[in-house]
């Protein structure tokens, strides 16, 4: 299998393919690659200096960490000051900034946050530590959920009483939808996250593709993948295809993973959901069910965050609708680098900004 | 934050199963996937394996790039 996989990096037939998309000479086209790890993989290889100008790659809002809104970050400040608390989370949202502090400072001033890999690691340190209560700060798309559903159904199976999860998970349709609408935006076709499809499948995309005649391609995170994903993509943005190809079948099928789906379907449901920089999506989020209201932190700990955005001078907002790129922002690379990070796409290394920034954005 | 990886499953004990992920062992979670068995690669995000790679479908992926560097080579 490995030897199968190392083919996804085979550079003779990147360099045919870069020429092949290169040789383009149609109209222009408003690619955007939906996915955060795209984005990454994008800048690492460089594949925007690979493209002719008619071939325009824009970054979508597909990085969690990007997209969690200011008052998350102020609401787990605020747990984090609690007496007997341990904040657990992922890694990227340490240096997330929150109004007037981020998870890292108050960490340094002796806050007890610990990042974990996976949620399930947050209730092994709630099994450890009886006498505080463990709060994991749960963001991520579809890929995420599944894993933090399952954390919670196996606290309810396990009758944990100190472990909380304090939500802010998000869910892609919606939200591809509003920016396909968006006609500042013009996206003509989509590259889908690989791995959100892993988990939802490919036939949600249809509506978008028959209904709007906007199409698209999954596809994985190699070089060859994603090059052969937007030749894919140009020709049938041209012969106007309605369709959503999958070029990642060896993870991704038209149902997904049904197992993972229900999973999360019986811990969340569907709300609306404010998006850093990009404001309130209808139906784009998910909040946890009443049954589940024991380990909902929001509820557990009465916070009623202000959902006002402040205005830092970030564009990461228009940045994730692309309608602006990282170069674009005065703050860029100034004020505002992955050590010190402004907004929250200079945080995550899957966000716009920070991938532009260690790789280069790689415009002609 | 998103990195999902490929692993090979080398061992299973109930629900859990020890895999490879580029030469390093880990626990994971199969809670999340069906039908599984020692041997199978797959796709392990946060703690968990959420979907199992399928070799024929990665082959038929490869038929189609072999297909489009043929036209290349005419
Ligand atoms: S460079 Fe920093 S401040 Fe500017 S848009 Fe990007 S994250 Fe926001």
């Amino acid at each position: 299998m490995n030897k199968l996989l190392s083919i996804f990096r085979d550079p003779e037939l990147a360099v045919k393919l870069s020429k092949k998309l290169s040789d383009y000479e149609g109209e222009k086209v408003n690619i955007m690659e939906v996915c955060g790890t795209h984005t990454m993989c994008i800048s690492r290889y460089g594949i925007r200096s690979m493209l002719p100008e008619s071939i325009n790659l824009i970054s979508g809002p597909g990085c969690p960490v990007c997209v969690t809104p200011v008052y998350f970050i102020n609401s787990a400040i605020e747990l984090s000051e609690e007496k007997d608390i341990i904040i657990t989370t992922f890694g990227d949202l340490m240096k997330v900034p929150g109004s007037k502090s981020s998870l890292l400072k108050e960490k340094a001033k002796g806050s007890d946050i610990r990042i974990v890999y996976s949620p399930l690691d947050a209730i092994k340190i709630a099994e450890e530590n009886t006498n505080k209560k463990v709060v994991f700060l749960s963001v991520g798309f579809e890929t995420t959920t599944p894993v933090t559903a399952l954390t919670v159904l196996k606290a309810k199976e396990g009758g944990l009483k100190n472990f909380f999860v304090l939500s802010a998970n998000k869910t892609m349709p919606s939200a591809l939808k509003a920016l396909a609408l968006d006609e500042e935006v013009g996206v003509q076709g989509y590259l889908y996250p690989g791995h959100v499809s892993a988990i939802i499948g490919t036939k949600v995309y249809e509506d978008l593709a028959l209904n709007y005649g906007i199409c698209g391609v999954v596809t994985g995170f190699e070089p060859i993948d994603i090059l052969h994903g937007i030749l894919t993509l140009v020709s049938n943005i041209n012969k106007k295809n309605k369709i959503v190809v999958n070029e990642y079948s060896r993870v991704v099928t038209d149902k997904g993973n049904e197992e993972a789906v229900k999973i999360t379907d019986q811990v969340f449901w569907p709300c609306d959901s404010v998006w850093r920089g990009i404001g309130n999506l209808p139906q784009s989020g998910l909040n946890m069910r009443e049954e589940f209201k024991e380990y909902d932190a929001w509820k557990v700990f009465n916070l009623n965050p202000s959902h006002k955005e402040e205005n830092s001078g970030c564009l990461c907002g228009e940045i994730l609708k692309g309608r602006k790129k990282p170069s674009d922002c005065k703050l860029y690379g100034k004020n505002c680098v992955p050590e010190n990070p402004v907004g929250a796409c200079m945080v995550s290394s899957e966000g716009t900004c920070a991938a532009y920034y260690r790789y280069g954005g790689g415009d002609k | 934050m998103c990195l999902a990886l490929p692993g090979k499953i080398i061992k299973i004990e109930d629900k859990t199963g020890v895999v490879e992920i580029m030469g390093v062992t880990r626990e994971v979670s199969l809670e999340l996937i069906r039908n599984y068995q020692i041997g199978d690669y797959v796709l392990i995000h946060a703690g968990c394996a959420i979907q199992k790679i399928d070799e024929e479908e990665a082959e038929k992926t490869i038929e189609l790039f072999k297909e489009l560097k043929e036209i290349g080579n005419e």
